[in-house]
């Protein structure tokens, strides 16, 4: 005997959409109603599916961010009922299926909003921000050589595992968009720590810590406030608690940077 | 940029900041609740305890010169923090939605100036006796010491006015809400706290907020309701 299939009754939707023509208009709410939508549709193929119709009658179409669709690049990014991403737990917009809602509903989608993600247009926004702060030390500077060497140096499961939970960050900003202070602290935090538990992230850790943070003042975000906004929004579920090690890692990084001893090198070298 | 630069001016350096200041607070609140419970003892134990902290000379105004320093600092950069915070989102969501941020989290800045408007009226009532000069002429003669001042009628004077015992319990009611964010924010801040602690943290919390609550608010209630009366 075969288990029946699920019937997949098409339903209903009215999408309210924040429609901004671009970064310096201002922009407003603009309702579209959405007709035989597929419960197994993904939220980004019923915008392009609104976005077909609004080409056929000549209007312009919804601009949203999307590249991969599989909640891995971080590219995509509405706010759907004011949760970044949208209901659901652990994913990314794409991964966002419209058996989620129900006939009739009404679905707000906004942009993320930050003053340090300008909004491009309609739900377009601009985060280079957060590569002007991975640009500041997210990385390391020694040659990791090839794949074989990476187990030249032993690093303990546990680091390696908490470093790979810091690393599953995809950037996509909702810890900014659904912070009430839209501030970058776990962004920070889960890049910090990702190369903060590893050796290889050793020689440039104070530096990094420092430079990242500093950049990320810079760009305008907020500050924490610890609500846990973030973590509860992360479609990688990156945990909070990499925030904390963030504090205790650039308090000792102030400290340990003032108050180690100078090299005789650095004042000119061996003479 | 220098060490008392970048804790004053980067943001993780302003939360560094707030949590140590939170925390002298946070220990100086406790403290002074301990003290002031020897007002169900008698009267001998709490005149002779103001007399020892007045005796501190001094040593006293070192200490009130760096609790009043660390609430200067608390209190700026609230302010600061809270301008910036503002400033971060200029155009709010059309859709208001919160996960898990706690009301208590969301109402810090306003619960502390609450708490500020009754610390500079209290300091106005108690410490600088203002429009009671009579509270300073007041003596207890200790059994085996001198004659000090009589803190403990000072104290059932003072509550025995409903309307400024109903604004110390508001405050102090305020005040324990203020601390149920603060002391585990303050851990987080300072990085001295992780997931396996939260749950413990956050019942701490909520059970020191409650004590901390009920027993200051029995001071203006015993007052009140004639269980704490003035002494001869």
């Amino acid at each position: 005997m075969v288990a029946e299939k699920p019937s997949k009754k098409l339903f209903s939707v009215t999408l309210r959409v924040w429609r901004q023509p671009g970064p310096a208009a201002p922009g407003k709410f603009v309702e579209y109603p959405a007709a035989n939508v597929n419960p197994d549709m993904s939220f980004l193929e019923l915008l392009d599916v609104v976005n077909d119709g609004l080409t056929v009658k000549g209007e312009e179409p919804i601009a949203f961010a999307h590249d991969c669709r599989e909640g891995i690049c971080g590219t995509c990014s509405c706010t759907i009922n004011g949760k970044p991403h949208g209901p659901g737990h652990g994913i990314a917009t794409c991964q966002l299926y419209m058996r989620s809602f129900q006939d009739g509903d009404v679905i707000v989608v906004e942009p993320f909003r930050a003053k340090a993600f300008p909004i491009q247009r309609d739900l377009v926004t601009d985060r280079a921000a957060f590569d002007k702060i991975q640009q500041a030390g997210g990385f390391i500077s020694v040659r990791t050589g090839a794949a074989p060497d990476a187990n030249s140096i032993p690093v303990p499961k546990e680091d390696a595992d908490l470093a790979m939970d810091a690393a599953a960050c995809i950037g996509c900003g909702a810890c900014v968009a659904a912070c009430k202070n839209a501030s970058a602290m776990l962004f920070v935090a889960a890049k910090v720590s990702h190369l903060g538990l590893m050796p290889q992230g050793q020689p440039e850790r104070d530096r990094r810590v420092l430079a990242m943070v500093q950049t990320m003042d810079a760009a305008g975000f907020g500050n924490c406030t610890n609500q846990y906004e973030c973590s509860a929004v992360c479609p990688k579920n990156i945990t909070h608690d990499f925030i904390a090690r963030l504090n205790r890692d650039y308090a000792k990084a102030l400290f340990r940077t003032r108050f180690k001893p100078v090299s005789g090198a650095a004042a000119g070298g061996a003479g | 940029m220098n060490l008392l630069g970048s804790l004053f001016q980067s943001s993780i350096g302003k939360k560094l900041l707030m949590a140590f200041t939170g925390l002298v607070l946070f220990g100086f609140v406790t403290g002074h609740l301990i003290g002031n419970l020897q007002i169900f003892l008698p009267p001998e134990k709490i005149n002779a305890y103001g007399h020892m902290l007045e005796s501190l000379g001094a040593v006293l105004w070192l200490i009130r010169l760096f609790l009043f320093a660390c609430l200067v600092i608390h209190l700026w950069l609230a302010i600061q923090l809270t301008l910036e915070n503002r400033a971060a989102r200029p155009v709010a969501y059309g859709v208001e939605h919160t996960n898990r941020a706690t009301l208590a989290s969301r109402l810090m800045a306003r619960s502390g100036l609450v708490v500020l408007a009754f610390l500079l009226f209290h300091l106005a009532q108690f410490t600088v006796r203002i429009g009671h000069p009579e509270w300073s002429e007041h003596t207890y003669q200790l059994a085996n010491g001198p004659a000090v001042r009589d803190v403990y009628n000072m104290v059932v004077h003072g509550f025995s006015s409903v309307s400024v015992s109903v604004f110390y319990i508001i405050a102090v009611g305020l005040l324990s809400y203020h601390l149920s964010h603060g002391v585990v924010s303050l851990l987080q801040s300072l990085g001295l706290k992780n997931e396996r602690w939260t749950r413990g943290l956050e019942g701490f919390a909520v059970a020191y907020c409650w004590g901390y609550f009920l027993l200051n608010a029995a001071i203006p209630l015993a007052v009140l309701g004639g269980f704490v009366q003035l002494h001869s």
